[in-house]
C-alpha cells in the first residue's frame, strides 16, 4: 500500500497567515481607535477610549446593528441572505410599543409587565416574517434574496399600516429603563447585547444546529446526503434572524420610548456590513460570531468616532464603504493563497 | 464465508421504454473487489442505484447477508451498511474530517457538568483513527478538508463510510477527475478496503485501474450482463468486446 502521509503537511506558514486574516476586523477596530485616540489628543487634548461616556455611547450604538448582524450570520454563513431584518425590527418595534400601552391601558397591567408584554410581543410577530421566509426559501425554493426582498416590502407595509403612519409613543418607565438604564455604569442595552452574543456563539460554534448551519452553506449535498434536514434547518436559520431583529425592535421601543416603523431601515445595510467586516463570505460557509461583534463594533466606531472628532457625518458612509471593501479584498487574497486546494 | 455478502438476482429496472437493466444478477463476497465495466448508458449507474436505495428495481431480488432488502431511500442503505461514494464525494469542504465524518450525527458532551456541546476531541479522535485504518496519516485534525488533495479528499469520504461501518462500499467512477498519482492512491485505498473485509464495488471506464484492483469483472451492455470475467483468466480485448458487442 501506497501511504498517503507526505503530502499530508501545509504549506509552512498557513496557519499563521490565516490567523491574521481571521481575526482582521479586530486588528480594523484596534487602528480605528488608534486614529481617533490621536486625533482626539493632538487636535482637541482630550481622550477618545479613556472617557466612559464614549464606550457606553459606542456600546448602545452598536446593539441594534449587532443583533441584526447576529442573526445574519447564521444566514450568510447558510449561503443566504435576508433583506427584510430591517422592517421586521420595524414592525416589532411598533407592536412592542402598542402591546405595552395596550398592558396598562385595556388590561391593567402594572408597567414592569406591560413592559414584558411589550417585549414578548414583538419578539413574537417576528416569528411571522421569519417564519415566512424560512418556508418560501425552504419548501418552494425561492432564492433568499427573492424571498427576503419581498418580506421587507410586506413586513414594511405592515409596521406602518400597524403604526398608523406615525411613531408609537410608549410611557413605560420600566421600559424606558431597559432602553436607557445603567448597571454598574454598563447600559443595559449592552448587557443584553452580551447575553445573546453568548447564546449565538455556543449556538454557532457547540450545537449540531451551527454546525449543519457550516455545512449547508459549503455544500448542500452534503448536508442533504448526510441525512439532516435542510427544510428545517432553512426554517430556524431565518426564524433566528427574525427573532433577533424583533428584539432588537422591542429594545428599541424602550430607548426611544416610541415604536417606529422605520426604526430598522438603515441597519440592513449595516448589518450585512458587519457580517463580512467579521470575515464572513457571501459565498457561504464560513463567519463566526466574534467575528461579527468586531464587525459591528467597527462600524459603530466609525459612526461615533467621526462624529466625535467633528468632521462631516456623510464621511461615516465613505469610510464604512471602504472598510467593506477592504474585508471582501483580504478574504479574497485569503481563499487564493490559502483556502485552496494544495495541489500536487 | 461461502454465502456472498450482496447478491443480486435477476433486477430489472425500466424508465418508461428505456430498458435500463434487464435480469441482471452478480454477487458481492466480504473482501473483495468486483469491478462493474460498460459503456456509457450501460446500466452501470442505475445498477448501484438500485443497491444503494435511490430506486427501486421493477423485478428481481436483492439480498444483504442473506436477507432481502428493499430500501424507500439511500438513508436505509447507509443504515445497512452500503455506503455509495460519489464522484463529487459531497464533503463540507469547510469542516475538518471528524466533521465530516461524523456530519449529521455528531457527538455532544457535556462542559461544566451540564451544557451539550459538540465533543471536537472525540471527532478528532475518530478521524485520526480512521484515516489511520487507510494508511493516511494527518497532523492538522483541525484543517478544512478543502486544505488536502484529491485523494486525500477520497479518503476522507471513504473514512467517512467505513467509521460508520459500511460493509458494502460502491464507488462511481471514483478516480475519473484525478491525476495519475492520486489515482494510484485511490487504488490502494481500495485494497485497503479489501484487506478490511469490505465488499467493494468498483465503476470505471479505466481498464488499466479494474485490472490493478478487481477480483471479477462484470460487464454490462445496454442493461444486459454481457459477461463476468476473472482478470487473471481474461484480457482488456475481450472486456471492450464484451462491452461494446460483436
Ligand atoms: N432517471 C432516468 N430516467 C430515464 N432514463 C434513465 C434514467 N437513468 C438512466 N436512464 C437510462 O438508462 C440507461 C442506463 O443509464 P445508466 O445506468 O446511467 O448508465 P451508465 O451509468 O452505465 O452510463 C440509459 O439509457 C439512460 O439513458
Ligand atoms: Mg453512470
Amino acid at each position: 500500500m501506497t501511504a498517503l502521509s507526505s503530502e499530508a503537511a501545509p504549506p509552512p506558514g498557513r496557519t499563521f497567515l490565516s490567523k491574521v486574516a481571521d481575526l482582521r476586523a479586530w486588528l480594523f477596530l484596534v487602528i480605528l481607535v488608534i486614529f481617533f485616540e490621536t486625533w482626539a489628543q493632538t487636535v482637541y487634548g482630550v481622550t477618545f477610549v479613556g472617557n466612559t461616556y464614549n464606550l457606553q455611547s459606542i456600546g448602545i450604538f452598536a446593539t441594534a446593528p449587532l443583533l441584526l448582524a447576529l442573526g445574519q450570520t447564521f444566514v450568510i454563513i447558510s449561503a443566504g441572505i435576508d433583506l427584510s431584518v430591517g422592517f421586521t425590527m420595524g414592525l416589532a418595534a411598533v407592536v412592542s410599543a402598542h402591546m405595552a400601552n395596550l398592558g396598562a391601558s385595556h388590561l391593567g397591567l402594572p408597567p414592569f409587565l406591560s413592559m414584558l408584554l411589550g417585549i414578548v410581543s414583538g419578539v413574537a410577530v417576528a416569528f411571522v416574517p421569519g417564519l415566512v421566509n424560512g418556508w418560501l426559501i425552504a419548501r418552494l425554493r425561492v432564492p433568499p434574496f427573492i424571498g427576503t426582498l419581498g418580506m421587507y416590502g410586506i413586513a414594511r407595509g405592515a409596521a406602518y399600516l400597524i403604526a398608523g403612519g406615525m411613531t408609537v409613543p410608549v410611557s413605560n418607565a420600566w421600559f424606558a429603563w431597559i432602553g436607557n438604564g445603567r448597571i454598574a455604569g454598563v447600559p443595559i442595552l449592552v448587557i443584553i447585547a452580551a447575553v445573546v452574543v453568548l447564546i449565538m456563539h455556543y449556538m454557532l460554534s457547540q450545537t449540531r444546529f451551527g454546525q449543519h448551519t457550516y455545512a449547508f452553506g459549503a455544500s448542500r449535498v452534503a448536508a442533504v446526503r448526510s441525512g439532516i434536514n435542510v427544510g428545517k434547518l432553512t426554517m430556524r436559520i431565518y426564524l433566528l434572524a427574525a427573532v433577533c431583529a424583533g428584539l432588537a425592535g422591542a429594545l428599541y421601543s424602550g430607548r426611544f420610548a416610541a415604536g417606529a416603523a422605520q426604526a430598522g431601515e438603515p441597519l440592513l445595510l449595516s448589518s450585512i456590513a458587519a457580517v463580512v467586516i467579521g470575515g464572513a463570505s457571501l459565498f457561504g460557509g464560513s463567519g463566526n460570531i466574534a467575528g461579527t461583534v468586531a464587525g459591528a463594533l467597527v462600524i459603530a466606531v466609525i459612526e461615533y468616532g467621526l462624529v466625535f472628532i467633528n468632521v462631516e457625518p456623510f464621511w461615516q458612509f465613505i469610510a464604512v464603504g471602504v472598510v467593506i471593501i477592504i474585508s471582501v479584498l483580504v478574504d479574497q487574497s485569503q481563499r487564493k493563497l490559502l483556502g485552496g486546494r494544495v495541489d500536487e | 464465508m461461502s454465502e456472498p455478502l450482496l447478491s443480486i438476482r435477476g433486477v430489472s429496472k425500466y424508465f418508461g421504454g428505456v430498458h435500463a437493466l434487464e435480469d441482471v444478477s452478480m454477487d458481492l463476497k466480504a473482501g473483495e473487489v468486483v469491478a462493474l465495466a460498460g459503456d456509457n448508458g450501460a446500466g452501470k449507474s442505475t445498477l448501484i442505484k438500485a443497491v444503494s436505495g435511490v430506486y427501486k428495481a421493477d423485478r428481481g431480488e436483492i439480498r444483504l447477508d442473506g436477507t432481502p432488502i428493499s430500501f424507500e431511500s439511500p438513508q436505509q442503505a447507509r443504515d445497512r451498511g452500503i455506503e455509495t461514494i460519489y464522484q463529487d464525494l459531497a464533503l463540507a469542504d469547510n469542516l475538518s474530517i471528524g466533521a465530516n465524518i461524523f456530519l449529521g450525527r455528531e457527538p455532544k458532551r457535556r462542559a461544566f457538568g451540564f451544557l451539550p456541546v459538540l465533543d471536537r476531541a472525540l471527532m478528532a479522535d475518530a478521524a485520526q483513527e480512521t484515516m489511520r485504518r487507510l494508511d493516511f496519516h494527518v497532523d492538522r485534525l483541525e484543517a478544512p478538508v478543502s486544505a488536502f488533495s484529491g485523494g486525500q479528499r477520497q479518503a476522507v469520504a471513504i473514512g467517512r463510510a467505513i467509521y460508520w461501518n459500511a460493509k458494502v462500499l460502491i464507488m462511481d467512477e471514483p478516480t475519473a477527475a484525478l491525476g495519475v498519482p492520486e489515482q494510484r492512491k485511490v487504488l490502494a485505498l481500495v485494497m485497503a478496503l479489501k484487506e478490511q473485509g469490505k465488499g467493494v464495488i468498483f465503476i470505471s471506464h479505466n481498464l488499466g485501474d479494474i485490472f490493478a484492483v478487481a477480483d471479477r469483472i462484470v460487464v454490462l451492455r445496454r442493461g444486459i450482463k454481457a459477461g463476468e470475467r476473472v482478470p487473471a483468466e481474461t484480457t482488456s480485448d475481450e472486456i471492450v468486446r464484451l462491452m461494446v458487442g460483436g
